[in-house]
């Protein structure tokens, strides 16, 4: 099949009178790994946040595994979908979080349950079968009663990837996923997204772990100023990078 | 890897004091004498002074007419009346707390027809003092003699009698209710308002809607933050109800009027309400400390998720 896992072609976004995202032509495919990278206020997460709708795009055209986001194409017109609608798209992508956004008043366990018996109406047991499962498979097969409240940083994204996983995603969007943890906490989550790498998961990782985009993503895209301003195998996005921005980011961080 | 270091530095300091070279021999037998004042029994005198004075004039003074408070207390005129201001206290908060909740979600509605609305209604019933509202609900049908059900400039399907309808007591309902549903979306909406909105988007992310989303996700996290000033609520329902003694509703201050308004000993009949009030409020009181306690201890959601932020 030919149809890209994401595509975008001329993708605005305007906040009021500001411009976040300035007519974005990319596209991810199947099992790849792509790691957006940027300056801050480049427009990266804005990006991201629009592949699952939870922000809405001003202009072009998005789609996730050949369906327009949000909307219905029929003919030459796009329909705009109803919340319902939009929430069965979004149980297919997975998303996780700078902040983790564990459910408090859910245990480890509960809150990977919670999409799977919620939202898809699978039977309790199956899903508790599958979460301990997922626990487990992040290392935390021991902390399924504990509250959020109770783990650290980098357990809690670890259960937050796999409440993610918990839904059976085609896609997985890490919206920042290591930049609230303590240094000593960030190794163990990028181990659990280097797992799901090798696994075949198409991923799209907004980062500031150049080392990660480095060694584990297919491709680096490096965004500026609501632009992609280039797209390439990390080596030569990091090695060869052609625009005078991008050079003077990496000087910056590298 | 990281408990053993901590641990050991644990070890060294607690083993220090059982070193008897390390520590001064004099320091045990050092007494510490608190600064006592020469007039620290003045305060408490004084205190016991007021509180003999108020009892003299209080309890041991005839015209209070403790006797017939006593009496009185249990009287099947009074006792009934309670039960209506217990009843209309628990009917009208139950309603004011769901309004309050529909009203809360209305006023986070993306429509901003819908959140006008609630904005107006808590703006107009927040804004006019309770007793009007009493009484206009209670004159009611002065301004709409039928109330019908139709389309509006269209045609009506069918009608009623206003002074049928609105009775006292529904009078009484609806202002109280109407009332404290505009009390109660605010009290909602901050609590909504507490909860992180990462929270939401985390719900919408596994495919919840926004209702479910609400449902299942924002409002248990939001009730540490909305349970404490509804008890408040409650108790000043409780107050409020004697307010539609003005309306001509048997409540318990009504009760107690209809009673010294033949035999004029008003005094010892408010004593009456005034202390099935108290027991009221204080069994309120008691019943709220528990609920906060229960959730200031078993709190796991609530505040930002993430410690060691």
């Amino acid at each position: 099949m030919s149809v890209h896992m994401v595509e975008a072609r001329g993708v605005e976004k305007r906040i009021r009178q500001l411009d976040i995202l300035k007519g974005i032509d990319f596209h991810v495919d199947r099992g790849e790994v792509v790691s957006l990278i940027g300056p801050s206020g480049s427009g990266k997460s804005t990006f991201l946040r629009c592949i699952n709708h939870l922000t809405k795009i001003s202009a072009g055209y998005l789609a996730v595994d050949g369906e327009a986001v949000g909307y219905r194409r029929e003919g030459n017109k796009l329909y705009e979908l109803s919340d319902a609608e939009i929430a069965i798209n979004r149980a297919s992508i997975g998303m996780v979080f700078q902040r983790f956004n564990l459910f408090g008043h859910m245990t480890a366990l509960q809150n990977i349950i919670e999409g799977p018996v919620q939202v898809k109406r699978e039977p309790a047991a199956q899903a508790r079968e599958r979460a301990r499962q997922l626990l487990d498979r992040v290392g935390l097969a021991e902390k399924e009663g504990a509250y959020p409240s109770e783990l650290s940083g980098g357990q809690q994204q670890r259960v937050a990837i796999a409440r993610a996983l918990a839904m059976q995603p085609k896609l997985m969007l890490f919206d920042e996923p290591t930049s609230a943890l303590d240094p000593e906490l960030v190794g163990e989550v990028l181990d659990v997204m280097k797992g799901l790498a090798a696994d075949g998961m198409t991923m799209i990782v907004v980062t500031h772990e150049m080392g990660f985009a480095r060694e584990i993503c297919d491709r680096v895209a490096f965004m500026d100023d609501g632009r992609m301003v280039e797209v390439g195998p990390p080596a030569e996005v990091f090695g060869n990078p052609q625009s005078e921005r991008a050079r003077a980011f990496f000087a910056r961080i590298l | 890897m990281q408990t053993d270091p901590a641990k050991d530095v644990e070890g060294r300091s607690g083993a220090s004091p059982g070193v008897p070279a390390d520590a001064p021999s004099t320091a045990e037998h050092l007494e510490v004498v608190p600064r006592r004042s020469a007039w620290r029994f003045l305060p408490p005198l004084i205190v016991i002074l007021i509180a003999l004075q108020i009892l003299e004039s209080i309890v041991f003074n005839p015209r209070f007419e403790w006797a017939l408070v006593g009496s009185y207390l249990f009287s099947p005129v009074i006792l009934s009346g309670l039960a209506m201001t217990l009843g209309l206290t628990v009917l009208c908060m139950v309603t004011g707390v769901v309004l309050g909740v529909v009203l809360a979600v209305m006023l986070r509605s993306n429509l901003w027809i819908v959140s006008g609305f609630a904005k107006i209604y808590i703006w107009f019933f927040r804004g006019t003092p309770i007793l009007v509202q009493l009484i206009f609900w209670y004159n009611l049908a002065a301004l709409f003699p039928d109330l019908s059900v139709g389309i509006p400039f269209g045609p009506r399907f069918f009608g009623i009698d206003t002074n049928v309808l609105v009775t006292p007591f529904v009078a009484a309902f609806l202002g109280l209710s109407l009332n404290e549903g505009a009390y109660m979306a605010e009290i909602v909406r901050a609590g909504i308002s507490s909860v992180d909105s990462g929270q939401e988007e985390a719900a919408r992310s596994i495919g919840m809607t926004h209702l479910r989303a609400m449902l299942r996700i924002v409002l248990p996290q939001a009730m540490p933050f909305i349970i404490p000033p509804t008890g408040n609520e409650t108790i000043g329902m409780l107050k409020m109800t004697s307010l539609v003694s003005v309306i001509a509703l048997s409540d318990l201050l009504y009760s107690a009027q209809a009673i010294y308004s033949r035999n004029f000993q008003v005094i010892p009949l408010l004593l009456v309400c005034c202390c099935w009030y108290l027991f009221m409020t204080s069994v309120l009181t008691v019943i709220q400390g528990r609920i906060e306690r229960h959730y200031s201890r078993g709190r796991h959601g609530g505040g930002p998720v993430g410690g060691g932020h």
